[in-house]
């Protein structure tokens, strides 16, 4: 069930065109070369509309990995292309939610959703004279993760989770290509986090972003991805693939029946494996 | 199996109006400010000390308003000094803020010539004010606006260099430009720090304009009270205190108005927690 993919990045890619493509990317910290290497030669290929999870020891550089594919971090070694273009300054095609929800204490829950539309073109220009239009679009937004009601609430008047499904309606909102999720999830409850699967399996579906999504919870990632990626330990380097075959919409039930269990179990082995190597 | 428990309490009665918390509140600072004012009475005649030593409060309100009108006149032109200083301070204070907090090279390079400037002591650069501006109005000004803008530069920058790395990062990640994450990120959140900055600071206005109407002025309440002290009037220059006070008071409160009204968000659990703020 799992592929070693220690050197078939290219060769093993799903479709031929890829949305988000790594190649060879090293990233060390720090300004010389005595800096902790983070990321070592990464091969990654990710295609349009595709959904796919990335686990793997603590510390392996996952975070690092999103910084690199966003822009946010440029690597030492190695190109990142997206969307067809070279990655060499942070993309305004991207919405990325955080394990905090990191959302902004001054504003509601309305006037964080909307952050995105006052930076990102063309939205910015059309807000002034389209705010109306916009803001049905940003309730509606909230309603479908079930915040409808708190829209003027501010971020300490919500719990964890209704912040973390805000912060998931700012990635949205401006229709970004690419969604990044950085653990989004991992601060919440079992309950709140599996509802919360729903709901973004839902706006996935509705709107097929391409996602990555990093994450420690292995039934997570069979349960939301079409592939799950596994990193090695510290420098980080996609070490093995699995197909997540499984049809759409899912729901809750699947990540007790065989398949997924099967499939958790034998990942935990691979990241067991690669915490001890 | 779950067993419901359900108590009934009795709703505590109601405190009389005079023994409840929000009534204590508007009541007691007055209360105390009167107290004060028995009490130093009461040992002004207890022990007769001299007027020109220690005059009584009543010996001052009444000097107070024996000499209302230059009192009034006086006081004016050092609201008005301490105003246009405090403004001066606010921008210069707010620009420099955003500069030095922005950037860690700014940063770095000119914080440590601001804190040598600061530790200069304000009473003795008066005189060179004066060598350059004259005596009257500008010195003072300039004083004010001296020591009023430390405070201010000093809480912006740190606002703006403390936004924890992943609200940049939202930002950035959309492809906000640096003034962008300035703008929605840095001011807003730094404006909690300047506010309590400008508490400081107001105070500290009128502090550097009383001090430069005393060495160089032929006006304000500095110089009123100069004046009275050389003619022995003490009660007169204790008038001038009282006022300088009053007008500090008001100032601080007028901050106190504009803060609330700019920074609700931050001031969280005031008014017990769960009601929106629209």
């Amino acid at each position: 069930m799992l592929d070693q993919t220690a050197a078939a990045g290219s060769a093993r890619s799903r479709s031929t065109t890829s949305f988000v493509e790594l190649d060879r990317v090293s990233l060390r910290y720090g300004e010389d070369a005595s800096g902790t290497l983070a990321l070592q030669r990464t091969n990654l290929k990710v295609g349009p509309g595709e959904f796919v999870a990335i686990v793997g020891p603590s510390g392996c550089g996952k975070s690092t990995l999103m910084k690199v594919v966003t822009g946010l971090w440029q690597p030492t070694q190695g190109a990142v292309v997206v969307n067809g273009r070279r990655v060499n300054a942070p993309l305004s095609i991207v919405g990325m939610a955080f394990q905090n929800a990191t959302l902004l204490p001054w504003r509601t829950t309305l006037a964080n959703v909307m952050l995105p539309l006052e930076i990102v073109e063309p939205h910015c220009t059309k807000l002034r004279r389209e705010r109306e239009a916009y803001e049905v679009k940003a309730r509606e937004l909230i309603a479908l993760v079930g915040l409808a009601g708190f829209e003027q609430h501010f971020p300490w008047q919500l719990s964890g989770g209704m912040q973390q499904r805000a912060s998931l309606c700012r990635a949205l909102i401006h229709d970004p290509l690419l969604l990044m999720l950085d653990e989004p999830f991992a601060s919440l409850d079992m309950f709140t986090r599996e509802e919360l699967w729903l709901a973004l399996q839902d706006l996935w579906l509705a709107r097929r972003p391409t996602v990555i999504l990093v994450t420690h919870d292995l039934r997570e990632a069979v349960f939301l991805a079409d592939r799950v990626l596994v990193m090695s330990a510290r420098p980080g380097r996609i070490i093995a693939e699995a197909a997540v075959e499984l049809p759409r919409p899912r729901n809750l039930e699947t990540t007790y029946d065989s398949y997924s269990v099967d499939l958790v179990h034998s990942l935990r082995e691979r990241i067991s494996a690669a915490r001890a190597s | 199996m779950v067993t419901g428990i359900v108590e009934d309490i009795p709703d505590a009665p109601r405190k009389p109006l005079w023994l409840r918390r929000r009534t204590l509140r508007l009541v007691l600072p007055w209360l105390v400010i009167i107290g004060l004012f028995l009490f130093w009475e009461l040992i002004v005649r207890a022990f007769q000390i001299e007027p020109f030593v220690l005059p009584a409060p009543s010996a001052i309100f009444a000097s107070g308003w024996q000499w209302r009108m230059p009192i009034l006149d006086n006081a004016w032109q050092t609201l008005f000094t301490t105003v246009i200083g405090f403004f001066i301070a606010v921008i210069i204070g707010l620009a420099g803020g955003i500069a030095v907090g922005s950037s860690t090279l700014a940063y770095d390079s000119l914080y440590p010539a601001l804190i040598g400037f600061n530790s200069i002591p304000k009473v003795a650069v008066v005189p060179i004010l004066v060598i350059w501006f004259g005596v009257g109005t500008v010195p003072a000004v300039i004083t004010a606006f001296l020591i009023a803008f430390f405070p201010i530069l000093v809480n912006v920058a740190v606002g703006i260099a403390t936004v924890e790395p992943e609200l940049q990062d939202v930002l950035r990640a959309l492809g906000a430009s640096r003034w962008q994450v300035i703008r929605k990120v840095g001011l807003p959140r730094s404006m909690p720090y300047f506010f309590a900055s400008l508490k400081v600071a107001i105070t500290f206005a009128f502090v550097g304009t009383i001090v430069a109407e005393t060495v160089a002025a032929n006006k304000g309440i500095g110089n009123l009270m100069l004046v009275a002290s050389s003619r022995f009037e003490v009660p007169l220059a204790f008038a001038g205190l009282l006022v300088t006070s009053v007008m500090g008071i008001g100032m601080y409160l007028v901050t106190v108005l504009v803060e609330q009204r700019m920074t609700g968000w931050a001031m969280r659990g005031a008014d017990g927690g769960m009601q929106p703020r629209v």
